[in-house]
């Protein structure tokens, strides 16, 4: 055997620790997204034996149509209101904890331990749960409401009222994550600053929070509001779960939507276009967290 | 005494891009020999000890070992040990896995190396044996047999040297390669580890390689010193020649203790000798010194007095500074006074005023 | 003095109420699977069962696939896993620590793909698998996460903060660039490793959305797709047992996420850079 001169070796070695990542993240990431923005202008179905291009009809479609509309608008009021929700919660519940850690660490600990539990809970079986919780006559909340006097709900079956209630479930799961972020972000603030506040004489209650904590807090909360709107905008498991988008499309979201299209109608080229106005959304919103996350850099 | 070579650089360049970080040079090393590179930071020294080590390649010129070119080969192949100044010990293996690693690498087979199934793996267990002795031994020697089974973090620096230093030796390599090895030590711990490396040379009898900012370590152990200005070799030669006769002004500056002076022709100095007014003339402050007859005057401006010794700086008739040093007994007299001083003159060094070069004039 | 008494009344008050909201579908989860049948069709509001009912939990472990589901979920979990660290370490290693033509076109590579949420590949892997006809196999719940851009960025991160003498050591201890990925570098990126690996399995345990498209057999189904399976099978009179089965299928991460809390905030929170 010709031994290989080093340069080469050297290359080769390059090539065997790099090569077979890039080679799957091109295979799985790159040209799937490639041939999904292809597929966009096609009325391809799956199973099909050909296809035409049909240029922008399928986004004029999504935008054009009441459904598709629908769950763009779906999309956008879900995420409009568990953002500013579960950010507020989150903020409110880390300031409440990390206060408490000065005079019941062990409360604070245990209290941080619940807020966090729905993140790591498979949201799947949890969604099972609210379902019962929700129940129209079983569920604990309408027999609580029941018990008080007030009117019972359907609150997964009722028109007005769904979206609302997958909204409050996001924000229940969100809000433990959001409660993290902010905790960091508190504990990066240095003591000195809360000196200095309170000898300018802004040392308590609201005054102080409005000096230090929440200017300081500033690029915590932009980034936390970005990743709470990235994983709002990917609802799917409580709507697939709960809804299936219905009743009437009443919580039909753009992931769902998507699914439907693509793989239960197994219209590719239309679900393909769904695909990319989701794409665009969360590009816009992740560039948005990238250039964040530099300032943050930059601001230490 | 000839000692047959046994790590040559011929004409050897290395660049990065545009930048030349080695131009053309040549290093032997001989057989025993202790040698040290020293050079300021970014002369190229420690390219230099990359390229020996084969962790770096040359753009020109070749690598020799034991004479033949070792331009293809790896750091293992070449046999070859290195010591960094970071000491660069694994974290996640302790002191004996640490030094027993470059064996493992050596002796075991690539099935013998795994876990559990090389436990039974063919001749393993003989392998294994024969590296715990190695190990046992090299230990012994640095009196590190307590710590074979501790972290690297919780040893000491001291300590975490001489594992470095183990795990050079284990494998007895044809040449030691040491990067500023010493220079996290403090400064009371470097002057013991100095010692102990004379000593751990002279019981291995292979050539070491010692890159080194700092003179007086260079000075204290090589028996080679090559000073490097500028990704050149100013010049190789036993501690002594440099100092005697530094072969340019730069390596006159670079090598001893107290600043050398340098008097320029214009800085009109016709005492110290008759080629004084189209050479460069060096003359160092310990071989100056106030004597009732000497050949030069100057006014005393400053002493320093550090008890041995006292250090003297004075300014010429014609503004030029001059350093002297006196014993320490000498009677200061008060600032501004002229003082006289006197030289031998074959204390004198002579450099050529454009290339720098050491002239070789009979005085 | 009393002020600040108030002011932390009120607070704690708040935050205790929160925490109860946060609680109650995992407590009405647990009520439901240790309540006797006829309790759970009572309309009385009722937290707790009147006596402990393990019933629904032998029902559901004996009678149903949630053992099965459960497997799945840890073959899948485990293989992802799997492949995406014996993919992606190597690679941040020579982004890391190796000079080679190329290196900032893969890095650019990895920072374009974490941009990329799995969602917008899915129909092209779709119709990819449906062509290969691994369609309904371990296999297509596994590759589509093989590569691993957060992955790489993060052990590539870790990578580059280690000195390079070591691994020049590495070297000059004979060690092969192979070697030193898995005996050096690997190893003392076992705090990144953690953090990655927690990361991973909660989002693919968890994962709904590859499963429903990917599998249609029932006996591939993993927790998230199981308990749906579940669910619209027994049509509303085997609660006590679906409770059961949500409540066995969420432990297992519920679990481990107690006993390692600080690790398991970590590991997520760092996956909010990937969101």
């Amino acid at each position: 055997m010709r031994r290989l001169s080093i340069t080469r070796r050297e290359a080769l070695t390059d090539l065997w620790l790099a090569g077979p990542a890039t080679l799957v993240m091109v295979l799985f990431i790159f040209l799937p997204v490639a041939i999904v923005a292809v597929l966009s202008f096609t009325d391809y179905q799956f199973g099909a034996p050909s296809f035409a291009w049909i240029g922008l009809e399928n986004y004029s479609k999504l935008f054009g149509s009441t459904l598709g509309r629908r769950a763009i608008s779906n999309t956008l009021i879900y995420v409009a209101i568990v953002i500013p929700v579960s950010v507020g919660l989150g903020l409110a519940v880390a300031l409440g904890l990390h206060r408490m850690m000065a005079w019941a660490p062990w409360l604070s600990q245990l209290l941080r331990t619940i807020y966090f539990l729905p993140v790591a809970a498979t949201l799947v079986a949890m969604s099972v749960a609210w379902q019962m919780v929700l129940h129209p006559s079983l569920g604990v909340v309408n027999q609580t409401l029941a018990a008080l006097g007030g009117t019972p709900q359907d609150w997964l079956s009722d028109r007005g009222l769904v979206l609302y209630t997958l909204a409050a479930i996001g924000i229940w799961q969100a809000v433990g994550y959001n409660m993290v972020l902010f905790l960091a972000g508190l504990v990066a603030i240095p003591p000195e600053l809360y000196d200095a506040a309170e000898v300018d004489g802004a040392g308590h209650g609201w005054s102080r929070f409005w000096t230090v904590t929440w200017p300081m807090l500033g690029p915590t909360t932009l980034f936390v509001m970005v990743v709470t709107a990235t994983n709002a905008f990917r609802v799917f498991e409580t709507v697939a779960t709960l809804t299936r988008g219905g009743p009437a499309f009443a919580s039909d979201t753009l992931v769902y939507a998507l699914y439907r299209e693509g793989f239960i109608y197994f219209k590719a080229g239309y679900a393909s276009a769904i695909t990319m106005v989701f794409f665009a959304f969360l590009l816009i919103l992740t560039l948005a967290q990238f250039r964040i996350v530099e300032k943050k850099v930059h601001y230490r | 005494m000839t000692r047959s070579p046994v790590l040559e650089l011929r004409g050897l360049s290395r660049r990065y891009g545009q930048t030349t970080v080695l131009n053309d040079i040549d290093v032997t090393i001989p057989e025993g020999s202790f040698t040290a590179l020293l050079g300021a930071s970014g002369c190229g020294k420690s390219t230099t000890l990359r390229i020996m080590a084969g962790l770096d390649r040359p753009s020109e010129g070749e690598v020799l070992l034991s004479g033949k070119d070792v331009s293809q080969k790896t750091t293992h192949q070449r046999n070859i040990a290195m010591v960094f100044q970071s000491y660069a010990l694994y974290p996640h293996l302790t002191v004996f896995q640490n030094m027993a690693l470059p064996l493992t690498m050596r002796h075991l087979s690539s099935l013998g190396r795994m876990p559990f199934v090389g436990a039974v793996a063919p001749g393993s267990s003989k392998a294994r044996n024969l590296i715990a002795e190695k190990v046992g031994a090299a230990a012994e020697v640095l009196g590190l047999t307590d710590l074979l089974h501790r972290k690297p973090s919780s040893l000491s620096g001291g300590q975490k040297q001489r594992v470095a230093l183990g795990r050079a030796m284990v494998r007895d390599p044809v040449l030691f390669l040491l990067d500023e090895p010493l220079s996290n030590l403090d400064a009371r711990l470097r002057v013991k580890m100095r010692a102990e490396l004379v000593a751990l040379h002279r019981r291995t009898g292979r050539p070491f390689v010692y890159v080194t900012h700092d003179q007086s370590e260079a000075m204290a152990m090589a028996d080679q010193i090559v000073v490097m200005i500028g990704g050149k070799v100013a010049q190789a030669g036993a501690p002594r020649d440099l100092y005697d006769r530094p072969a340019s002004r730069d390596v006159a500056t670079f090598i001893g203790h107290n600043a050398i002076n340098l008097f320029q022709p214009a800085d009109g100095m016709p005492g110290l000798h008759p080629a004084a007014d189209e050479a460069v003339i060096g003359l160092r402050p310990e071989h100056l010194s106030p004597a009732a007859t000497g050949a030069l005057e100057a006014n005393l401006e400053t002493a320093e007095y550090l008890g041995s010794e006292i250090i003297l700086a004075l300014r010429s008739e014609r503004g030029t500074e001059i350093r002297a040093i006196a014993p320490g007994d000498y009677a200061i007299p008060a600032p501004g006074s002229p003082v006289r001083l006197g030289f031998e003159p074959t204390r004198l060094h002579l450099f050529d005023e454009q290339t720098g070069k050491r002239l070789e004039v009979a005085s | 003095m009393i002020r600040s008494f108030i002011s932390r009344a009120w607070s704690t008050l708040f935050l205790v109420a929160g925490a109860a909201v946060i609680l109650l579908p995992f407590l009405w989860m647990l009520s439901l699977a240790f309540k006797p049948r006829d309790e759970i069709f009572s309309a009385d509001i009722q937290l707790l069962p009147s006596r402990i009912e393990w019933s629904n939990f032998v029902v559901a472990l004996t009678e149903t696939d949630v053992p099965l589901f459960l497997w799945n979920g840890f073959v899948v979990v485990a293989g992802i896993l799997a492949f995406q660290i014996l993919f992606a370490v190597p690679c941040s290693y020579a982004l890391a620590q190796r000079r080679f033509k190329g290196r900032t076109f893969v890095f650019g590579m990895v920072l374009a793909a974490l941009l990329v949420p799995f969602h917008v590949t899915a129909i092209p892997i779709f119709l990819g698998f449906a062509k290969v006809g691994i369609l309904n196999s371990y296999g297509a719940l596994i590759l589509p996460f093989v590569p691993t851009a957060f992955g790489i960025f993060l052990f590539r991160q870790f990578f580059s903060q280690l000195p390079s003498d070591l691994f020049d050591a590495a070297r000059v201890d004979g060690l092969s660039e192979t070697a030193i990925v898995w005996r050096i570098a690997f190893p003392l990126a076992m705090p990144a490793a953690t953090a990655f690996a927690i990361f991973s399995v909660t989002a693919h345990w968890n994962d709904l959305f590859w499963p429903l498209i990917a599998t249609t057999d029932p006996h591939l189904a993993t927790p998230p797709r199981g308990i749906l399976y579940f669910r619209d099978e027994e049509s509303g009179d085997d609660v006590g047992p679906l409770m059961a089965g949500a409540v066995i299928i969420t432990a297992p991460l519920v679990l481990a996420f107690l006993l390692a809390q600080r690790k398991f905030t970590q590991g997520l929170a760092a996956g909010g850079l990937k969101g």
